[in-house]
């Protein structure tokens, strides 16, 4: 009698460690396997972007128009609180004057400064080195806009129409360029640099900063390219040439 | 051995008892008003941009937030330097340090973009975030404020009255580097990025708070008639009082003198301090003459220092100057356009090379404002409930800072 309770009792734990067994491998595994990709990701891909500051023309703004066009962003003509996420710049030397135009937006810095201070790590960085806000969270404390060195943060001053479903906008958030994540995800290009292209001037060259072979690399390793602000350490993935 | 002290409540249920808790209530209900206008509308119908980002409420909120750590400086001298004449008013400031953050950190909550979501600071922590450290940070010090003054009330609890002020202490000066330390980790601005803040936030924390303790004393004994404090402890306020505005004054000259000296730091230095109209005119006028100057000849002058007025017109002075201070240290150091191109002229759409312009609104003053109100509505109904204002306090003798 108690060897029969004995073997039904082991019967049991076997079972039931078999059903555990069968139950969760497939989650861990996956989960592993994830975790994988997700390094193997952080090692393959940088996504960068590469202005040629010489082959830009001071007066397009081809790049601001089609970021404003793909994203909604409605003006309402207060310029100090409206949404400018990439704006052209012109530089000019005092001593020399020397001038020089070419957009600015968020550089996606490998260490960057909105990244470290956002409270809810609202603000985040993806394993492909594209800076994001993630409007879930966020809750409009603006100090990431007071951290970045590149000015390159806006906050949502008012209400907000012609919302694109790709790319979804918060008021009372913070927002900057996302690189056009939702194309970049799909294989294509950002919009500002596919309408530079479409001007014929290609001062804006969109690639993989970690692929040796790809166009951005080649042209960085062979005529160099200068980061902004290269004192602060924050290696941007936006990198000029000509300025 | 000193008779023990007595406690009484605040002398309630009186018209200008209500008249009084009513002023601050409204100041507090419009600030709530002001809030449910920004965020219904959007934060263009406020002076701030994308630029300019934290305004007018962040100058109340910084200004209430270092004050509150400064307000327990009666508290401390009592329990942690052991100075017994100081120890009858540790209640009174204990729990206006309470109410003084309290206030601070609602201005500072209701001008979020999204004061809905503060709950997400809770579930959602970047360990690397000053702000984020901040949020557990002032929530010690509400519970360490609480210990101390049970400590300080309950008779039984003699035995830990000391070991609280002693953690309330230290934890107000780790306090008040991690508010001055929001501004001086900013690294890419050069009117902020200095390890001197920290410090400096200490300084200038320790004379504010100080200085609204004695407002919040005098105005309590006015409307009381008793004798608290005695002139001689008055006389040692005043002292105390003058020493820590010195000190202040030091760490600030300590900021923008060192500014001066650094070439990335130059230019913005040059603008605060002499070319920036408002902002110059707030640092010397505002704070070093009228907040600095002026409080420290009437506190000093053995003549004036007995006399009722000096004390609490030096401590408004001292007030009006650090909200000046602030002001001009935040905004204006927002108003200084980043230097991207360091040495290069920059222009663009976004205003890049420009000085900002920034005017606050009235919703903004309202907001700000609010955090008088809810401090004030903190602090009576604190005194109602609780047995916080001595009898007596201060000996006759008046040596001693």
């Amino acid at each position: 009698m108690t060897e029969t309770v004995e073997a039904s009792r082991r019967r049991f734990l076997a079972g039931a460690a078999a059903f555990t067994v069968v139950t969760l491998a497939p989650g861990v595994t996956l989960r592993v396997a994830a975790q994988e990709t997700t390094q193997a990701g952080m090692r393959a891909v940088r996504w960068g972007i590469l202005i040629d500051a010489g082959a830009c023309s001071p007066d397009c703004t081809a790049c601001v128009d089609a970021c404003a066009t793909e994203f909604g962003l409605a003006r309402h003509g207060r310029p100090q609180s409206d949404p400018q996420w990439i704006r052209k710049v012109t530089v000019s030397d005092p001593n020399t004057g020397n001038s020089k135009s070419f957009p600015m937006m968020c550089q996606h810095c490998e260490h960057p400064p909105c990244v470290d201070v956002c409270p809810t790590g609202a603000s985040f960085k993806r394993a492909d080195g594209i800076v994001l806000v993630d409007r879930h969270i966020c809750i409009g404390c603006r100090y990431c806009i007071m951290a970045c060195p590149y000015e390159a943060r806006n906050f949502v001053h008012e209400d907000i129409v012609d919302q694109k479903p790709y790319a979804p906008r918060g008021k009372g958030t913070a927002e900057a360029c996302t690189m056009c994540v939702h194309r970049v995800d799909e294989g294509r290009t950002p919009a500002c640099v596919e309408a530079c292209a479409s001007t014929g001037h290609k001062a804006m060259l969109f690639g993989d900063l970690n692929d040796p072979d790809s166009e951005i690399s080649k042209r960085v390793a062979t005529f160099g390219a200068t980061r902004i602000r290269a004192d602060l350490r924050t290696n941007p993935g936006v990198r000029y040439q000509g300025i | 051995m000193h008779a023990p002290v007595e406690y009484h409540f605040f002398t309630g249920y009186s018209l200008r008892s209500w008249l009084v808790l009513g002023g601050f209530g409204l100041l507090a209900a419009l600030a709530g008003l002001a809030a449910m206008y920004m965020e219904s509308e959007g934060h263009w119908v406020t002076g701030m941009t994308n630029h300019v980002v934290w305004g007018l409420p962040h100058v109340f909120a910084f200004f209430f937030i270092i004050s509150a750590s400064g307000a327990l400086n009666v508290a401390s001298i009592g329990s942690v330097f052991g100075r017994e004449d100081y120890q009858p008013l540790g209640r009174l400031s204990a729990v206006l340090a309470f109410a003084l953050l309290a206030g601070g950190l609602s201005v500072l909550v209701f001008d979020l973009g999204r004061a809905d979501r503060l709950i997400i600071t809770m579930e959602y922590i970047n360990p690397t975030s000053i702000f984020a450290w901040n949020v557990f940070i002032y929530q010690i010090f509400f519970g360490l404020v609480i210990i101390y003054l049970w400590m300080m009330m309950d008779p039984r609890m003699a035995a830990f009255y000391r070991p609280a002020g002693t953690a309330a202490f230290l934890w107000r000066l780790f306090m008040t580097t991690g508010t001055g330390s929001v501004l001086g980790f900013l690294v890419s601005r050069a009117a902020f990025r200095s390890a001197v803040m920290a410090p400096e936030f200490i300084a200038l924390s320790l004379s504010f708070g100080t200085a609204i303790f004695a407002l919040v004393l005098l105005a309590l004994q006015r409307f009381e008639g008793r004798p608290v404090p005695t002139p001689a402890l008055r006389a040692r306020l005043s002292r105390l009082l003058g020493l820590l505005v010195a000190i202040s004054l030091y760490f600030v000259a300590v900021q923008h003198g060192t500014g001066l000296y650094q070439a990335e730091r130059r230019d913005v230095e040059h603008f605060l301090l002499f070319q920036g109209g408002l902002y110059s005119v707030l640092i010397w006028g505002g704070f070093v003459v009228l907040g600095s100057v002026l409080p420290m000849m009437l506190l000093f002058d053995p003549l004036r220092a007995g006399q009722h007025g000096a004390l609490p017109i030096a401590s408004a002075l001292i007030v009006f100057g650090g909200l000046c201070l602030i002001y001009a240290t935040v905004i204006g150091g927002e108003a200084f356009p980043i230097e991207i191109f360091p040495g290069m002229h920059v222009t663009s759409s976004a205003f890049d090379g420009a000085v900002h312009p920034y005017a606050p609104s009235l919703p903004e003053l309202a907001l700000g404002l609010g955090a008088v109100g809810v401090a004030g509505v903190v602090l009576l109904m604190a005194m109602w409930v609780l047995p916080l204002l001595p009898d007596t306090a201060g000996s006759d003798s008046p040596a001693g800072p």
